[in-house]
């Protein structure tokens, strides 16, 4: 069996900090962030929090699809701010849907989330496991940025986007994913809560940071690695591709990447000027809009590639 | 290996090769610190070595990435 995405869903908050706004934060101008990053605003949370977001995504995505939230036997959220630590965000997802025939659990994978929960629903399915299979990339890393870091605050925006998946007859397309844990530290983000009761250490107020140099070669690297990689399990060239949907971590990243892989930067579709990097949820969200705008055509390949924190790495083949 | 490293910052700023020397700095170029990673890398390709991005700061003209350059391949 094979999976394939019937309904696409998005959500971000109304509330958001344009460039202008970020300036009167640190030392930094509204010039400076758009030829470095492409990213005009960003949406932050206000009342809406990750779960509330993946679930107003996940029902767009539902409504899009039109399956019902009982049909779903595995919900798999991708995030890196999740409401708590226990709980798990799929399960407070799968509350709020109703989705009560459905397991559901999280994945830590930063901004590679949404791929390695695709590809992890994809195996499910082609195990015979599951058969619709509802995947959620969320975030509010406003909570977890260090605003008085100019170099990573201007980056980072909330928001959430969802897609079901359905089994149907067919093989399971080619995925790839990769990590690096030696290379962990170079974007990361502490605990925040207690790490040794015994010594009674206050619970630290801890924040992403990010070595900008070390994750733009590794992303301008790996990412025209890993389609390779990708495409090599096919049949199919990069020029057969119609869209590379890659993470929207920065504008100059995607374009390094197009140039590099000499194709077209037309088929790189991007929205980062709106929303900045949303970790997980950048990938759904693009797709969302690309599916409801109508540029996503049947019988279309995409790729889908991730890169971010741990590092990790991975793309996989869709065909709409 | 001047010429090549000319002809790498050429392509990765649009500008034209023949208007470089080894005395061009990149800030008169108008390069900023993702221009020059993104070269760093095509020097990294082309010259199968690796440069250590603490090093980029010391990397302000064409001359002086030809001097590292050669300095790594010894």
């Amino acid at each position: 069996m094979v999976g394939k995405i019937c309904g696409t869903g998005s959500y971000v908050p109304e509330n958001y900090y344009d460039n202008h706004d970020i300036a009167k934060l640190v030392d930094t101008s509204d010039e400076w962030i758009r030829e470095r990053t492409g990213i005009v605003r960003r949406h932050i949370v206000k009342d809406d929090t990750t779960v509330s977001m993946a679930v107003k995504a996940a029902k767009a995505a539902l409504e899009n699809g039109a399956v019902k939230a009982e049909e779903l036997d595995l919900i798999l959220v991708a995030t890196i701010t999740p409401n708590h630590i226990t709980p798990g965000m799929a399960c407070e997802v799968q509350k709020e849907l109703g989705a009560v025939n459905a397991a559901g659990f999280d994945m830590s994978a930063a901004c590679s989330g949404f791929v390695f929960a695709y590809n992890t629903a994809q195996a499910y399915i082609a195990a015979g496991v599951c058969k619709t299979v509802l995947i959620i990339g969320s975030e509010s890393l406003s909570n977890i940025v260090n605003w008085e870091d100019r170099g990573s605050c201007i980056l980072f925006g909330d928001g959430a986007g969802a897609a079901v998946i359905r089994a149907e007859d067919g093989e399971i397309k080619p995925c790839v994913m990769h990590s690096d844990g030696v290379k962990g530290e170079v974007l990361a983000c502490e605990s925040r809560h207690q790490r040794d009761w015994q010594k009674k250490e206050e619970a630290k107020e801890t924040f992403l940071s990010m070595d900008g140099k070390e994750v733009f070669k590794f992303a301008v690297k790996k990412v025209p690695e890993v389609i390779t990689e990708l495409l090599e399990k096919t049949e199919y060239t990069a020029e057969d591709m119609d869209w590379f949907i890659l993470h929207q971590a920065n504008q100059r990243i995607i374009e390094s990447v197009a140039k590099r892989m000499k194709v077209d930067i037309d088929k790189f579709p991007m929205n980062i000027s709106e929303y900045g990097n949303t970790s997980s949820a950048s990938i759904p969200i693009l797709l969302d809009e690309m599916n409801r705008s109508g540029k996503l055509k049947k019988g279309q390949k995409l790729i889908l590639a991730g890169f971010g924190a741990g590092l990790s790495w991975g793309a996989t083949l869709v065909e709409w | 290996m001047l010429e090549k490293v000319k002809e790498i910052v050429a392509d990765g700023l649009g500008v034209d090769a023949a208007d470089l020397t080894a005395e061009t700095t990149f800030e008169e170029l108008g390069a900023d610190s993702l221009d020059l990673m993104d070269m760093v890398m095509s020097f990294e390709d082309a010259f199968e070595v690796e440069i250590d991005t603490d090093s980029l700061a010391e990397l302000t003209s064409i001359g002086k990435v030809v001097t590292y350059i050669e300095g790594l391949q010894k």
